[in-house]
């Protein structure tokens, strides 16, 4: 693609990519995306006490489509379910989901028929956050636990082919619900 | 902007009111024009850019943002954080393994298989006394994606076992990295404390403990473990496993027994925890 395929393998696509990793991570926004209580405190962590903007998270875009992350913030009904995904769609690449809270995590101690039992059934999700509600800093930790992530992948490559390799091993995965194993 | 004239139609209210209705004209005397304060030329000369003032005032403002990751603003002291298993004073757990905190949850988020506890040496199989009295949690698991931290559970632990610390800090990458295991929960072992498995106070019973009669490991305990600990490494050495060396990770220096022990009585972490999760959560179809 450039010069990295001039230069020994692995040499400059490492460096490229961790200074990729590095931009990606300081210039993050994520969508404005809240469900239910926990966007109190993602609002929260937008206020100049605990400032996200000093995570170059300047402001919640307003449109998933100059949005980096979304950060599903409460509990996901059924009926919400394909919205959410659409949001997640319309976002562009490269892009990542925080699950904020219990009941976006798991359901919570929301365990019925309305609920998603975790948004991870619908979007792929990268850290997941739990509290019901986190506290700002919980959040401010989980953010910072996504940016360590982001420093460590790769993020040089054909972007459509990674983002389908991702979407195919999810659909491979086991399914939450069919793990089975010793009970402890 | 105060009137300085009183307007009549006001002065006399239900006539005027009257008046008004019926679409009569009143005339009222024009309201004398007051004359506006005159500024000064400075005033004149930074009104555009007064609203600036503010800004530049606020540069010299003591800063009000927490700047988490390198100063952490403490919690409140009783801030209802991650779980802890607490110990007695001699190493031996508190958990009886009665499951009440489990039955407390509203979220379903605990697991408690308990178990008996085995005075009979190990060397005649015996698996080890882990807790004073006659029950101990064998599996203790606390889903974190399912906890909503009310403290139900430690309002229900009737021996003060489970307690909340203010460790707030537990963001993962898979959700079952965020069901913690009974090796997690536990507090680490305090300088003077000895691992379980080992046998109670020579000479006490449960209520013992709990009267806060034991304040320590008496040397009979501590050479029991030192016992055990010696025969697990002869085990471990004579059949060629070197992962009871590993590091516990709690900064104790466990000895390889607790490890082994510990392994039996939690096989396999992650298929447990993938079985927690499958048993707490995920059937949507």
């Amino acid at each position: 693609m450039g010069i990295e395929e001039k230069l020994p393998s692995g040499v400059m696509t490492a460096k490229v990519s961790t200074v990729a990793g590095h931009l990606l991570k300081t210039s993050m926004w994520p969508a404005t995306f809240g469900l239910a209580c926990c966007a109190i405190e993602m609002m929260a962590v937008g206020t100049p006490d605990y400032d996200i903007a000093r995570f170059g998270m300047e402001r919640f875009a307003a449109t998933p489509r100059q949005a980096d992350l979304m950060i599903v913030a409460g509990r996901v009904s059924q009926k919400m379910a394909p919205v959410v995904r659409q949001v997640y769609d319309q976002m562009p690449e490269p892009k990542w989901v925080l699950s904020m809270g219990v009941c976006a995590s798991s359901g919570g101690m929301f365990n019925n028929y309305a609920i998603v039992q975790g948004v991870d059934h619908i979007v792929p999700v990268d850290v997941y956050l739990p509290g019901c509600p986190p506290r700002p800093q919980m959040l401010l930790n989980a953010i910072l636990t996504l940016h360590e992530q982001i420093t460590r992948e790769p993020h040089i490559g054909d972007r459509r082919k990674i983002a389908q390799a991702v979407e195919r091993a999810a659909m491979e995965a086991t399914p939450t619900h069919a793990m089975k194993g010793l009970l402890a | 902007m105060a009137d300085p004239t009183p307007d009549p139609a006001r002065e006399s209210d239900v006539p005027a009111r009257r008046e008004h209705g019926s679409g009569a004209s009143v005339a009222r005397p024009e309201p004398a024009r007051q004359e506006e304060p005159r500024s000064g030329f400075l005033a004149d000369l930074f009104a555009p850019v007064a609203g600036f003032g503010v800004s530049f005032k606020t540069q010299f403002r003591k800063v009000a943002t927490e700047e988490y990751p390198e100063e952490k603003r403490p919690t409140a002291p009783r801030y209802h954080g991650r779980h802890q298993l607490n110990r007695h004073p001699d190493g031996l757990e508190k958990c009886v393994g009665c499951e009440l905190c489990a039955w407390a949850c509203p979220a379903d988020a605990i697991l408690v298989e308990g178990a008996d506890n085995d005075d009979t040496p190990l060397a005649e199989g015996g698996r080890g006394r882990f807790s004073p009295g006659e029950r101990y949690g064998r599996v203790y698991q606390i889903n974190y994606l399912r906890c909503i931290f009310c403290g139900l559970c430690i309002e229900a632990c009737p021996t003060r076992a489970l307690t909340m610390t203010n460790e707030y800090e537990m963001a993962d990458h898979t959700r079952a990295d965020l069901i913690f295991e009974k090796h997690q929960l536990l507090a680490p072992l305090a300088p003077g404390m000895v691992p379980a498995p080992h046998p109670m106070v020579e000479g006490t019973d449960e209520a013992d403990y709990y009267r806060g009669a034991v304040s320590g490991p008496t040397p009979a305990q501590e050479a029991y473990v030192r016992d055990r600990e010696a025969a697990a490494e002869g085990a471990a050495r004579s059949s060629g496993a070197t992962e009871s060396l590993l590091d516990p990770g709690d900064g104790s220096p466990r000895p390889a027994g607790h490890h082994a022990t510990h392994r039996t009585a939690s096989p396999a972490t992650s298929a447990a925890a993938a079985t927690s999760a499958a048993t707490n959560g995920g059937d949507r179809r």
